[in-house]
């Protein structure tokens, strides 16, 4: 192929590295089995991402200023269980309970940045002991048993309107907020700055602490409508729900685009990036993929997607 | 085997090198050849094409066309260790060692002689022959010596040392002095004399035209990604090679606005910070340029930190307006007014993966904000008449500040600090790595700025920069300020005297 072309073929490729990826995990189970692209398994994905999705977002914002959060899996159980909780028990009402178990997961978010912010305790040090405490708090809440008996006005978010489920409407919610917060707003601004460079960043009249601070609240926030919607979604409150979702959520921003080393990141490439961890679990699934096998697979596909995007950008950079 | 009919005296000859990059054309077309043992300078704007040039001599880029020709013969230069096996070494802009590892290590980095065993270093030869580098070269630092430890001078000099390990034949240095006081860099000039003896070639990139004058064989002007002469340095003048790099005249290198001095904003006593800031009282007034002078690492960057609230302070006083201050914080210090554009613009002053819009306007978010939402268009109507004003070099908004020119990266670092118009400036080496022309600029702007009723701290190693556009000079040694001059009093002399300690208590001592 002419140089040039190949060289603009390259940048458009590495521009949306995402939804080529997207793409090419898509086609051949497309390819192989008949019923992924129907319309029910579309929404059956649309409706297991979407929950996965919106963690995946406050999971951005932490990753862009070179942190992460191991937490998100339990601070999703606890709210869930806590909004349960109080809903059935307490006689408090759905919607306050809501928004307790909300402030609840708010807190755990304030209490990560607090140590990673002031305390200068390294985010994954930080996150790996909440993730334990917030994981112990919700088997302590919940006596280890699941909380059901959930009424309409809860159920109601897992349900679906004209045949689209309602966890896809909150997830562009989420979405366009935070896309609003993190591509317009100082904050946002902010937030790439102090992964960019602290140091400058502090030189150039910008707080890094309240930066991270509010990072890590935003995650938990998140992380907190995840567990809502699950919780929602299962008609009860699991105390083991949640688990593992640190790892989705992460792997979907870094599919995305978001840098490890912080700096990079978007909100539209941390929904692409669940989506194609969305559609190859759906696929693994359609195909009859054993689960524990599934794991495996998932893990290489993860690696080569990093590989493949570290690898298109030095070789546009060479060139 | 292939013959060559060129002439044997050039040790290196570069043929119609092209080079662009998306938007730019760094390179257009150059040819230009060097002879062994001489000192090339490579001069022109910001943004020239100078450093691109010596990275496609270096490896680190690869030209779209164009020849190389080493000793007469074609060489394909497709990366940076090719480039050392065939000599040829770069010292770049940014200087490239590893901070926590010793001297030798540095020096023989991914060459480590190994024991025996073919698996250990071997430490022992590696430091023995670092040594014998060393004292060639006559450095006074220990080859176990950890790089953060050692001044930038010293850092460049382990540079160089790096570069003779490795038997370079062309060694290229890109504005090697422009992070070094006067005194480092003549012994700099001695050591690439010493190296020209050896039949060594040197090309040097640098913005300064007096040392350019009395250091180099011969100059080689670029512009626009051209190369628009080469001459023996005696046949040219200072002007004549301004002229040719701005392809039009320029009249005063440092012109001086004349300004009404008004009354004091800041006022400070006994400032005491760190190792390096020891005792420092001054003051600045509305309108005044203050020079601060001495020799690097005498303290001039830690009282512009410490009045910026980027390190904390250990004892003394601040006063801003007539009221004692505390301040804590860069943030702190915006909000009082104060702007401070630092010294090292790669670790400090920039995100180097972040756009030039992103760059320029950090400071101005709360400025251009609504309920904490940017005004972009706002914002980019300001970036806009900014680059106009202070000429920066960009294809576009979106390009990363890392893809910048050295000069222009600087630019952008003061740009953000324009809108905010502060009533106290500090401006660390603002005109490092910076042209000629562009420099002016930048000196015509702070007397503006000045004449507006800013108060501006100007701290620089460049004497001709501080006598040409300071109201008051203040002199710093090991901490401690030594000396103030007016601007009639001082010359170049006794700025050096005071700074180096040969003349004590010069002009009124501030110290008690
Ligand atoms: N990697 C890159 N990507 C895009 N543009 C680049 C890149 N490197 C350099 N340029 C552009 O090429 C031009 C020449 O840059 P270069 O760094 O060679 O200038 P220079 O003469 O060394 O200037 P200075 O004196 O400021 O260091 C500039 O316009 C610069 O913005
Ligand atoms: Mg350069």
């Amino acid at each position: 192929m002419n140089k040039k072309t190949l060289q603009r073929f390259l940048s458009l490729v590495r521009a949306n590295s995402s939804l080529v990826i997207l793409l090419l995990v898509a086609l051949p189970i497309s390819l192989l089995s008949p019923d992924f692209l129907t319309g029910n398994n579309l929404l059956t994905v649309a409706l297991q991402t979407s929950m996965i999705a919106i963690a995946a977002i406050g999971m951005t914002f932490t990753l862009i200023t070179g942190g992460v959060d191991l937490s998100v899996g339990s601070v999703a159980a606890l709210t869930g269980a806590l909004a349960a909780g109080l809903a059935t028990k307490s006689g408090l009402g759905t919607y306050p309970a809501i928004l307790v178990a909300l402030s609840a997961a708010a807190l755990v978010g304030a209490f990560n940045g607090a140590l990673i912010a002031w305390g200068r305790i390294p985010p994954f040090v930080a996150t790996l002991a909440s993730m334990a405490a917030a994981r112990g708090l919700t088997l302590v809440y919940t006596e280890g048993r699941p909380i059901s008996g959930l009424d309409k006005l809860f159920t109601f978010w897992s349900s679906d309107f004209h045949g689209i489920p309602i966890p896809l409407f909150v997830l562009i919610f989420v979405a366009i907020v935070a896309y609003i917060i993190l591509h317009r707003s100082i904050f946002g601004n902010y937030v790439f700055a102090v992964g960019g460079n602290e140091e400058t960043s502090r030189l150039a009249g910008i707080s890094p602490i309240k930066i991270k601070f509010g990072v890590y609240i935003i995650s938990a926030l998140c992380a907190g409508l995840t567990g809502l919607l699950l919780t929602a979604r299962l008609w009860s409150a699991q105390p083991n729900s949640g688990t593992g979702l640190e790892l989705d959520a992460i792997a979907s921003s870094v599919l995305g685009g978001a840098s490890l080393m912080g700096g990079a990141g978007s909100v539209t490439g941390a929904i692409i990036g669940t989506f194609i961890i969305g559609v190859l679990t759906n696929g693994l699934n359609l195909l009859e993929v054993p689960s524990y096998n599934q794991q495996v697979i998932k893990g290489m596909m993860f690696i080569i997607a990093v590989l493949l995007d570290y690898l298109l950008k030095s070789r546009l950079k060479k060139s | 085997m292939r013959f060559k009919m060129t002439d044997q005296t050039y040790r290196l000859e570069l043929k119609n090198i092209v080079k662009s990059f998306p938007g730019v054309m760094a390179v257009r077309d150059v040819t230009l050849a060097a002879y062994f043992g001489e000192i090339l300078a490579l001069v022109g704007e910001n943004g020239a094409g100078k450093s691109t040039l010596m990275n496609i001599l270096s490896g680190a880029l690869i030209a779209d066309s164009g020849m190389i020709l080493l000793d007469g013969n074609e060489v394909r230069i497709t990366s940076p260790r090719r480039a050392q096996e065939l000599g040829i070494a770069m010292i770049h802009q940014e200087l490239a060692l590893i901070p926590q590892m010793s001297v030798a290590q540095n020096i023989f980095l991914g060459r480590e002689p190994l024991q025996v065993s073919g698996i250990l270093v071997d430490t022992k030869k590696m430091q023995a022959d670092a040594q014998v580098i060393i004292n060639q070269l006559g450095l006074d630092f220990a080859v176990s010596a950890i790089i953060s430890d050692l001044s930038i001078a010293q850092r460049q000099m382990v540079e160089i040392a790096k570069a003779i390990s490795i038997k370079s034949r062309v060694i290229i240095l890109d504005e090697p002095t422009s992070a070094l006081s006067e005194r480092e860099s003549v012994k700099l000039f001695e050591m690439m004399h010493t190296l020209r003896e050896q039949k060594v070639t040197l090309i040097y990139i640098s913005h300064r035209m007096e040392e350019i004058f009395s250091f180099s064989d011969r100059i080689a002007v670029m512009r626009d990604g051209q190369l628009v002469g080469v001459e023996p340095t005696g046949n040219l003048s200072i002007n004549s090679v301004v002229q040719m790099m701005v392809g039009r005249e320029l009249k005063e290198f440092f012109p001086k606005t004349e300004t009404e001095i008004g009354e004091i904003v800041l006022e400070a006593y006994g400032l005491r910070s760190g190792s390096r800031l020891k005792n420092a009282s001054l003051f600045l007034r509305r309108g005044e340029i203050v020079g601060l002078a001495g020799l690097v690492g005498s303290g001039r960057t830690e009282i512009a930190r410490v009045l910026f609230g980027a390190d904390p302070l250990e004892a003394g006083e601040i006063i801003v307006a007539g009221q004692k201050v505390k301040i804590q914080s860069p943030e702190e210090a915006i909000r009082l007014g104060i702007g401070l554009v630092t010294e090292d613009r790669k670790a400090q002053g920039l995100f180097l993966r972040q756009s030039v819009r992103s760059n320029a306007s950090i400071t101005l978010f709360t400025k251009f904000s609504r309920f904490g939402f940017l005004q972009v268009k706002k914002i980019d109507r300001w970036i806009r008449s900014a680059i106009n004003q202070l000429n920066i070099r960009t294809p576009n908004l979106e390009q990363h500040v890392g893809n910048l020119s050295g000069g222009n990266q600087q630019k952008v670092v003061i740009a953000r600090w324009l809108a905010l118009n502060p009533q106290i400036l500090i401006l660390d080496e603002p005109t490092r790595g910076i042209d000629v022309s562009a420099k002016a600029e930048i000196h015509n702007l702070m007397g503006e700025l000045a004449s507006k009723g800013m108060a501006i701290l100007m701290i620089s190693s460049e004497l001709p920069e501080i006598l040409g556009i300071s109201d008051r000079i203040l002199v710093m040694r090991e901490g401690r300020l030594m000396a103030e001059f007016s601007r009639l009093d001082a010359t170049q002399d006794k700025i050096m005297q005071a700074a180096t300690g040969q003349l004590e208590n010069a002009g009124i001592n501030l110290n008690e």
